[in-house]
């Protein structure tokens, strides 16, 4: 289940409340959120759309971890993340949190395999237990034949895909997309979201996906809109105006 | 003959190369003026990536300088002998003698020098010629208060009117038959003692500083004279014995018939050198072991300064790829590129170049001194850096900006325009 | 450790970037270690031996001494054994061959410098032959001398002439820093052909002292024995006179520090520029790291690591390079620099430089990685 009033109970996995997110740029104050809600059970499929400039690539850092609000907090799985320190931060998103970018950000001088064995490195897992997790994070994405291939020899497509192994190579609480398949052709952009549906369907993961192709926004199971700040519940037949507390 | 081959092939290779490399530097600097893409680039580039510029600079600046320093100290040493010698003047020593110190020549023999053709004579019609007698005396320095050995030379009384560039610059000359001195300007500042007015004690004489003598800043300023007949005394040397005669000739002309009269002469075994020539001979160790150590340290620094610059300009390429790419599908040629390149990289090696030159410009004249090997005294020199030194360290410059500039140049030119396009 | 391919990896990144900034690093530790032992060789650090004396004649090491000296020096206590030697300054076929020639005292030479080592029966072929002569190991190696050669010697002092000599034997020091170059040939036959007016005087004695602590004591006994005599002398332990040999050579030291000091300069810029190009290309990669979860600490070791790998294998393949190159060197300037040597106390001074280059150079990139914000980077895309 999906609210966006601040009404979800205590169950959610995720729960952000009054979120509120300011920046200054030429002595002018920019408010990108105010006064945001949300709450978000395990294994949804959430897709967030907007026109650029709307912040929806600052509420996914947010939820990530990677950045701080300037008011309001966010718990995930019980942790409140507004105020933990950076180090205790970074542990947190090693465990939590699985990052797929648009940019592939596949570190170049490594093979897929190595590529995906890189949050495991930060575990106390044996190589022999690595190297499980990893062969089988390749295999759900149907790519255990190119263990050994680097990037540079790798389609866009398949390039995303071990972005994609990476990020689940770890068992994360929730994966984080920004735009995944911005930078990819029709077909290749069908196969990874039916590989993201896959993980949700069949491997019961949580998804929240930033993107601003519609066709793609349809494959998710709700479709939430950020417009300046504010975040509207767009329903199958369009979006209707849903005050989202705060300013309408 | 195989070896011969061999030879001459490398050195055909050697010169060829070296044309090349000429030509590639002189194309490079001209680029500007005939060359499609503009200058105002190659400056606009350098500035957005200055850090890595002014890099490049520092390394060929260290380089260049260190070589000037070098090569001018080896030259303001070998500078400091040469002028020592007169064109004028023939050093006779006995035959087989390597320097001075070894030699010995009778009172007699000299006589008979002095009758030969081509040497000047005074208004009495004396022969104008000076009978040395050399010795090394250890005096303390004043900087450190340690002992070096000072070169001593007997000298004949007449000697200002043979050795003609040198005066007295305070006091005045020595008078024969007594045990004083007159030293040199440079020896005045380095030993203790030997200022006007002092008496020092050697080789168990005492000896008064009477004057203080200006040699033009050739060796003779490092040195103390006195009477050589005294010197020959007090070393309890045998008295009629010295190591070597200074003639001074009518002209330099005349220097070809008085050696061939004295080495006609079978009663004479000595060998006859051009004063100037001597000098040179003597400064020959020194030189070389100061040249061949700058030089070896001045490559050494070379190869790493190359190695810096290719490491810029490599960058500069790769971070430029996109632009290269922009320029080249605009309509620039591979060699318009190659060329803009090349002159970035000789632009930023002649500015290095000039930047060590005048760094090191402020030592020309700065007076150290050490041991001169051969002699085994101390000798003052000073840095000498001359106009084509400092010419030498710029093309030293340009040849490392071209080793540095040509690769990268050439790869920025050959690199697939739809490659570099997609590097976005 | 598991985070080693990543940093080799990273390393492989761009080849010939990483071989020029080796052979940047080799370079200059090439450099370092020339500096290094050609400041060795003027200064000649620990070549003098604590329990020996120098006498000359106080005028200068070119005046002569008689050799009636002896027996008065022998006579002061503390003094055990007492050597002397000549300067024959000879010319062996041409000048640029040049190697010093020492005219000394078969009796007591073992006795006064033990650490100049020759066999024993090459020593008594050497008492046994008037014309005997024994030559350093490297003088020999250099024109190929063979016991039982003759040696032809010219020479213009004492009288001129030209001189045979039937080598019996070649000295080896002991020590790395002795020199192995002189010539010795005997004092009686030296003297039968020298000239009347130059018999019975010597260059300098070299004594022993049984106690290094009486040295200053013994040093001036000696010289007041001979105060004003027409010959007076002046003596000194091993180590002043060589202390002060140097300080004839004059500013060499503040040379060699001036280019050192450059060359160390410059190649911390190169280094650091480098790096900071290279972390500078590769800030999305670093943002991407920093995203999964390894901590701001742990990407600054990354840097490190990889700088200090460049500088060590760079100072190493230097250093090696000096080790294979200084004979050559040495073989080239023997007849000026006798004694170049490249102690193991030069070669680690050099890593120890070297690594510190590669602490700096890395420091300053990797701190700007460290503080790297994840969402700038990520969104330099």
């Amino acid at each position: 289940m999906v609210k966006v009033d601040g009404s979800g109970g205590n169950a959610s996995l995720i729960k952000v409340r009054d979120l509120d997110k300011t920046y200054r740029r030429g002595g002018e104050e920019i408010h990108v959120l105010q006064g945001l809600n949300l709450d978000v059970d395990a294994g949804e499929f959430i897709a967030f759309m907007g026109p650029s400039g709307s912040g929806k690539t600052t509420l996914l850092n947010l939820l990530g971890g990677l950045d701080v609000p300037t008011r309001g907090s966010i718990t995930v799985a019980g942790d409140e993340i507004t105020h933990m320190s950076a180090s205790r931060l970074t542990e947190w998103r090693a465990r939590h949190v699985g990052f797929i970018f648009q940019m592939y950000n596949l570190i170049p001088v490594l093979t897929a395999f190595q590529n995906v064995e890189l949050p495991l490195l930060l575990t106390k897992l044996s190589k022999a237990e690595r190297r499980d997790h990893v062969e089988t994070a390749l295999s759900v994405v149907g790519l255990a034949d190119r263990m050994t291939h680097f990037p540079r020899q790798l389609s866009g497509g398949q390039e995303q895909r071990v972005t994609i192994a990476r990020a689940i190579v770890s068992d994360p609480t929730f994966l984080l997309c920004d735009e995944p398949t911005g930078d990819l052709d029709r077909k290749s952009a069908d196969e990874i979201m039916a590989l993201i549906e896959e993980l949700v369907g069949k491997h019961s993961k949580t998804v929240l996906m930033v993107t601003h192709d519609a066709v793609v926004a349809e494959r998710a199971n709700t479709t939430l809109h950020l417009d300046k700040g504010v975040l509207v519940e767009g329903l199958q037949s369009g979006p209707r105006l849903t005050t989202v507390g705060g300013h309408a | 003959m195989l070896p011969k081959l061999f030879f001459g092939l490398v050195i055909t290779l050697a010169a060829i190369f070296v044309f090349l490399l000429g030509l590639t530097i002189l194309v490079g600097l001209l680029a500007p003026f005939f060359n499609t893409v503009p200058v105002s680039y190659n400056f606009r580039s350098i500035r957005a990536r200055w850090t890595s510029t002014i890099v490049a600079i520092v390394g060929i600046a260290g380089t260049v300088g260190v070589f000037v320093a070098m090569l001018s100290l080896a030259r303001g040493f070998k500078a400091t002998m040469v002028a020592s010698g007169s064109p004028g003047n023939a050093l006779v020593m006995r035959a087989g003698s390597s320097s001075e110190m070894m030699g010995g020549i009778t009172l007699e023999t000299i006589k008979h020098l002095g009758d030969k053709t081509g040497v000047a004579r005074d208004a009495t019609r004396g022969a104008l010629l000076t009978q040395d007698v050399v010795g090394v005396v250890a005096l303390p320095l004043v900087s450190t208060g340690t002992d070096a050995n000072v070169q001593v030379r007997g000298v004949s009384p007449n000697v200002l009117q043979i050795r003609t560039f040198v005066r007295i610059a305070q006091g005045r000359m020595f008078q024969p038959g007594l045990t004083e001195l007159v030293v040199g300007q440079n020896a005045s500042k380095t030993y203790a003692g030997l200022q006007l007015g002092n008496t020092i004690t050697f080789a168990g004489g005492r000896w008064k500083v009477v004057g203080v003598f200006d040699a033009g800043g050739s060796a003779f300023d490092s040195e103390v004279w006195c009477d050589s007949t005294i010197l020959n005394q007090i070393l309890q040397r045998p008295s009629n014995i010295f190591q070597s005669a200074t003639i001074h000739l009518t002209s330099p002309g005349e220097f070809q018939s008085f050696k061939d009269a004295v080495i006609s002469d079978p009663q004479m075994n000595v060998d006859v050198v051009r004063e100037i020539d001597y000098y040179a001979k003597q400064s020959t160790t020194m030189t070389k072991l100061i040249t061949v150590l700058g030089s070896i340290v001045a490559i050494i620094m070379a190869v790493g300064a190359v190695f810096g610059a290719l490491n810029t300009m490599y960058s500069a390429v790769a971070e430029r790829g996109r632009e290269i790419a922009t320029m080249r599908a605009l309509g620039f040629s591979n060699l318009n590129v190659l060329l803009s390149f090349l002159f970035e990289a000789l632009l930023i090696s002649i500015v290095g170049g000039l930047i060590g030159c005048l760094a090191v410009l402020p030592l020309n004249g700065l007076t150290t001194s050490t041991m001169n090997f051969q002699t085994f005294s101390n000798l003052a020199f000073a840095f000498k850096i001359t106009f084509d030194l400092l010419l030498m360290g710029i093309v030293f410059a340009l040849v490392m900006g071209v080793l540095g500039g040509l690769l990268p140049a050439i790869r920025a030119s050959i690199r697939p325009v739809a490659v570099a396009l997609r590097d976005l | 450790m598991k985070f080693a391919r990543i940093i080799f990896a990273n390393l492989k990144r761009k080849p010939i970037r990483l071989l020029l900034t080796l052979g940047s690093f080799a370079v200059a530790l090439l450099l370092f270690s020339f500096l290094a032992v050609v400041r060795g060789a003027f200064i000649l650090n620990d070549v003098a031996s604590a329990n020996r004396l120098i006498v000359i004649n106080r005028t200068s090491i070119i005046n002569l001494i008689p050799l009636s000296y002896r027996d008065k020096i022998l006579r002061i206590p503390g003094v055990t054994y007492v050597t002397h030697y000549n300067w024959f300054g000879g010319i062996y076929q041409r000048e640029e061959n040049f190697f010093p020639q020492f005219v000394i005292d078969p009796e007591n030479q073992r006795q006064v410098m033990p650490e100049l080592v020759v066999s024993d029966d090459q020593w008594n072929a050497f008492l046994k032959d008037r014309q005997g002569a024994i030559a350093g190991a490297k003088t020999a190696e250099r024109f190929g001398w063979k016991i039982g050669d003759r040696i032809p010697i010219k020479t213009t002092l004492y009288g001129g002439g030209a001189w045979e000599f039937n080598l019996v034997g070649i000295y080896h020091g002991k020590r790395p820093q002795d020199d192995d170059t002189q010539f010795w040939f005997r004092w009686d036959y030296f003297e039968e052909r020298i000239p009347q007016e130059v018999k019975g005087q010597i260059g300098w004695y070299v004594l022993r002292v049984k106690d290094p602590d009486d040295a200053p004591r013994v040093a001036k006994a000696i010289d007041a024995e001979f105060l004003n005599s027409p010959n007076e002398t002046k003596t000194e332990t091993e180590s002043t006179w060589i202390a002060n040999w140097v300080k004839q050579w004059g500013n060499i030291q503040v040379l060699i520090l001036t280019i050192g000091g450059v060359v160390f300069f410059t190649l911390l810029l190169v280094t650091g520029n480098t790096m900071a190009i290279s972390v500078r290309e590769r800030t999305s990669e670093l943002a991407v790291f920093k995203a999964i979860g390894f901590s701001d600490r742990s990407v600054l070791f990354f840097v490190l690591a990889e700088s200090i790998t460049i500088s060590l294998v760079g100072g190493l393949t230097g250093l090696l390079l000096a080790k294979l190159l200084m004979p050559v060197l040495a073989k080239g300037l023997s007849s000026i620099l006798p004694i170049l040597i490249l102690s193991w106390g030069i070669l680690g001074l050099g890593l120890l430089t070297a690594l510190l280059v590669g602490l700096l150079s890395g420091l300053l990139p990797g701190l700007g990685a460290m503080r790297l914000r994840i969402v700038n980077a990520l969104r330099r895309v």
